[in-house]
């Protein structure tokens, strides 16, 4: 069997602060195949946005192997392996929408034209088309959170790291984008590390859910999606949704019994 | 007779305040009149200077009419010009460009350094509460009377106020935006150009803004303590001298004018660079 | 604590960086002189030299501190050579000027929040009289309070009173209006009265903002103080000693006077700076 995209085995953070050590993480054991889309869910202080910033090289473990396409994270950053969704959509005021998109690609030396090309092909991706010329701050909530997807989409990387992208917004637009999310995941075949606190989101994206729990930081549980890759907005009243939805549930409580 | 006089002055000051007062009440929304209350009320206040200085005879050594200095001012606009070249141009605005770029300049440099930062602002911050125009004595004697002293003692004062801001300006990222260029693997100086400058430029143009005024008294100042025979500092102090109190009236009115413009002119080059700002956006 | 060390470094390296100067600025002087005598200095005996002159271009800094000592400890305070003395006589006019200044302007800035008309009016013309160089019109108030009579601390503590008044009414504005609508749309619903309201929560939401800009008039009200004793006649004030050393060149003179001011600067700040920790701490504001 050949090694996962992302491989974590052992994994543990410890932060030194004021009132002495905090465990962010134990013994984090996952792999992640190409072309998955797992998402990491669980209260607060479980860890789950600390190991998508270890996969990013954000933090460095204090134990533990990670390998991120065979290298090690810091390794995957400099090889621009991946992009990084932020909770806000952290676009910067003085430059336009297609500017925004253009950072990352005149970092990495991208020709201008390839750059012209790039950025109206991802703001297609993410029905921005018209929107190039306009400045992030002329733009609603949503639509600058896409923007920033397609910031994070722009150069080639395989692997697309979000962390907790829809959480600001409400529940109309979030819905939305995560049907889009979906549409832009079949489109594009990446492996997407997404983390999430909403449970119907979780189950509805995801082809693998990642239960985590908090004090030290865990993994509780890995739930296997048995929803297909096709899905519309309303598999959410199936059946085997909820009952997916409830086993999240469980591994929730679980976790913060233990 | 002299009350009668001052009832005469009250009842203009009232009636233009009770105009002011319904103009305010009633339109304050409408743009021209936000613009002509204020208008309004510079003119009042000057009317009743007219008023009171010739109604009660107040001598023009004590304090000339605006119409008198009106009349100086006319009359006077070659040696106003020449008194204006010798401080704004030559003194406050070479003194302002090069103290605020080697501000800039020094400002960049020790970005990379937290140890001169952790040591310089402390400094910086306290050097530029002291009142500096007092080194002014010590510029003159070292520059010479003319406009080089005036320049340097410009450098020495917009310089900290400039360093300081700037500083502040180039740490004022978030760090979700500096884990951003992370992602990317940015060089220092992708970070730097990308990122940290632009953010920094609503700091930076704080600290021209405050520079603006701070040049014009600096070299307005400076020649108190010696200059050529011409100049705004110079020309002041000399007509005070003589009570020439309306020339010295027709420089200070330069001196707001060139004030206000030389601000509005840095206000402007920031408008245009950091229109982004919450600020700007109005 | 982490601070002390670089801030400490970097006195020094200024400390060296002034002596180096001294002897490249005074090294002139010392040739000539050293040519008048027909000889010749070693670079040790130079460096020596053009640290001990008498009226060096830049006195080095153990000169200025010599100097400091001899006309602040080592000397009467009521010497007409005490720093101490001519402090004094600006410290009172300044304080005076700022006193007088931060009343008026808390007053007018009470004024606008209340009244529409006196927003509109005066806040243009408050706004723009920062950036005019006012301080130009000090001597021209000197003379003329002179010559009707008004002489000593009063024509110096107006024009203090004058630049500290403009910093303090901006700020003063911003703070009484910090709070938002809907802190005051809670006391619409408690019905309070404009007063209340006043000094329940625009007062207290304004003192970080009146602060702040106290430390500015204060520093501002200095520098007033010391160009208002510029004018030819003056003979009393750190203003006056500075004036009178640059026509005698008398450089140690002005050092001394300049770092009395500059001490005198920051602790006027220092103790603006503490009254406002106090303040805020006793709100509950403290950071």
């Amino acid at each position: 069997m050949k090694t996962p995209v992302i491989n974590a085995k052992g994994v543990c953070l410890t932060f030194e602060t004021n009132d002495g050590p905090v465990q962010a993480l134990k013994d984090v054991d996952l792999g992640i195949e190409r072309g998955e889309f797992v998402s990491f869910i669980g209260p607060s202080g479980c860890g789950k946005t600390t190991f998508l910033r270890c996969i990013a090289g954000l933090e460095v473990p204090t134990g533990g192997t990670l390998t991120v396409n065979g290298l090690t994270p810091d390794e995957a950053r400099k090889a621009r392996s991946y992009g990084y969704v932020f909770q806000a959509a952290g676009l910067y005021p003085w430059r336009t929408i297609a500017g925004n998109i253009k950072l990352p690609l005149e970092i990495m030396g991208y020709s201008k034209a390839d750059q012209e090309k790039r950025v109206e092909k991802v703001l297609g991706l993410v029905e921005l088309d018209s929107f190039g010329k306009k400045f992030p701050w002329q733009l609603s909530g949503g639509m600058q959170q896409r923007a920033s997807i397609a910031r994070a989409l722009a150069f080639d990387a395989d692997i697309l790291l979000m962390d907790e992208p829809f959480g600001a917004l409400d529940e109309i637009v979030r819905d939305h984008l995560n049907e889009q999310l979906l549409a832009l995941w079949a489109r594009t075949q990446k492996t997407i590390g997404f983390v999430t606190h909403s449970i119907p989101e979780a189950v509805y994206l995801s082809t693998k859910i990642v239960v985590m729990s908090p004090r030290p930081g865990r993994i509780a549980e890995v739930i296997e999606s048995t929803l297909p890759r096709e899905r519309p907005l309303d598999i959410r009243e199936s059946p085997e949704f909820i009952a997916l939805a409830h086993r999240v549930r469980e591994g929730l409580r679980e976790g913060h019994d233990a | 007779m002299s009350l009668l006089k001052l009832l005469v002055v009250l009842a203009v000051w009232g009636g233009l305040w009770a105009l002011n007062a319904r103009l305010a009440a009633r339109g304050h929304h409408i743009r021209a009149i936000r613009l002509a209350v204020p208008v309004i009320f510079g003119l009042t206040l000057v009317l009743l200077w007219e008023m009171v200085v010739r109604l009660f005879g107040v001598s023009s050594v004590i304090l000339p009419a605006p119409s008198a200095i009106a009349q100086r001012f006319a009359a006077e606009t070659p040696t106003l010009w020449i008194d204006f070249v010798q401080t704004m141009l030559k003194g406050a605005l070479s003194g302002y460009v090069l103290g605020c770029g080697a501000a800039f300049v020094t400002a960049v440099l020790i970005d990379r350094s937290p140890f001169l930062q952790a040591g310089l602002l402390p400094v910086g911050n306290f050097v530029a509460a002291l009142p500096i125009v007092g080194i002014a004595p010590i510029l003159v004697m070292w520059f010479g009377f003319d406009w080089h002293s005036k320049a340097a003692v410009v450098v020495v004062m917009v310089f900290f106020p400039v360093l300081v801001n700037t500083v502040a300006g180039l740490q004022a990222t978030t760090a979700m935006q500096r884990d951003l260029m992370h992602t990317y693997a940015a060089s220092y100086w992708q970070g730097l150009v990308k990122l940290r400058l632009p953010a920094a430029m609503p700091f930076v143009f704080n600290g021209l803004k405050i520079a603006t005024t701070l040049a014009l008294i600096g070299a307005i100042v400076a020649e108190f303590f010696g200059s050529p025979t011409r100049g705004m500092g110079f020309r002041i102090s000399t007509e005070v001298g003589r009570l020439g109190l309306d020339m010295v009236w027709a420089e200070i009115t330069v001196a707001a004018i060139a004030g206000s413009v030389f601000y509005g002119a840095v206000s402007l080059i920031e408008k245009g660079v950091t229109f982004w700002h919450p600020s700007q956006r109005g | 604590m982490t601070k002390v060390v670089p801030v400490l470094t970097v006195i020094v390296a200024l400390v060296l960086i002034w002596y180096a100067a001294a002897v490249g600025m005074n090294a002139q002087w010392a040739r000539d002189q050293a040519a008048r005598a027909e000889t010749t200095l070693g670079f040790g005996e130079l460096v020596v030299d053009t640290w001990s002159q008498d009226r060096p271009v830049l006195p080095a800094p153990h000169q200025v501190a010599q100097g400091l000592y001899d006309s602040v400890l080592a000397i009467k305070p009521t010497s007409k050579r005490s720093l101490v003395y001519h402090g004094w006589i600006t410290l009172s006019a300044t304080l005076a000027g700022f006193g007088i200044g931060t009343l008026a302007g808390i007053a007018l800035a009470v004024g606008i929040v209340h009244s529409r008309a006196m927003d509109m009016s005066v806040m243009p013309w408050a706004i723009a009289s920062q950036t005019i160089p006012i301080l130009a019109i000090a001597p021209m108030i000197i003379v003329v309070l002179n010559s009707i009579g008004i002489s000593g601390l009063l024509p110096k503590a107006i024009i203090s009173a004058y630049l500290s008044f403009f910093p303090v009414v901006v700020g003063m504005v911003k703070g009484l209006r910090a709070p938002d609508a809907m802190q005051l749309d809670q006391m619409r619903t408690w019905s309070a009265t404009n007063s209340q309201t006043f000094w329940r929560l625009r007062l207290p939401s304004s003192m970080p903002y009146l602060f702040a800009s106290l430390k500015v008039a204060i520093a501002a009200a200095l520098v007033g103080t010391i160009v208002a004793e510029l004018p030819a006649g003056a003979t009393r004030g750190l203003g006056a000693r500075l004036l009178s050393g640059s026509y005698y060149g008398q450089t140690v003179q002005i050092w001394s006077a300049l770092f009395a001011a500059a001490a005198l600067a920051a602790a006027l700040v220092v103790i603006v700076g503490l009254i406002e920790r106090g303040v805020l701490k006793r709100m509950g504001m403290a950071q």
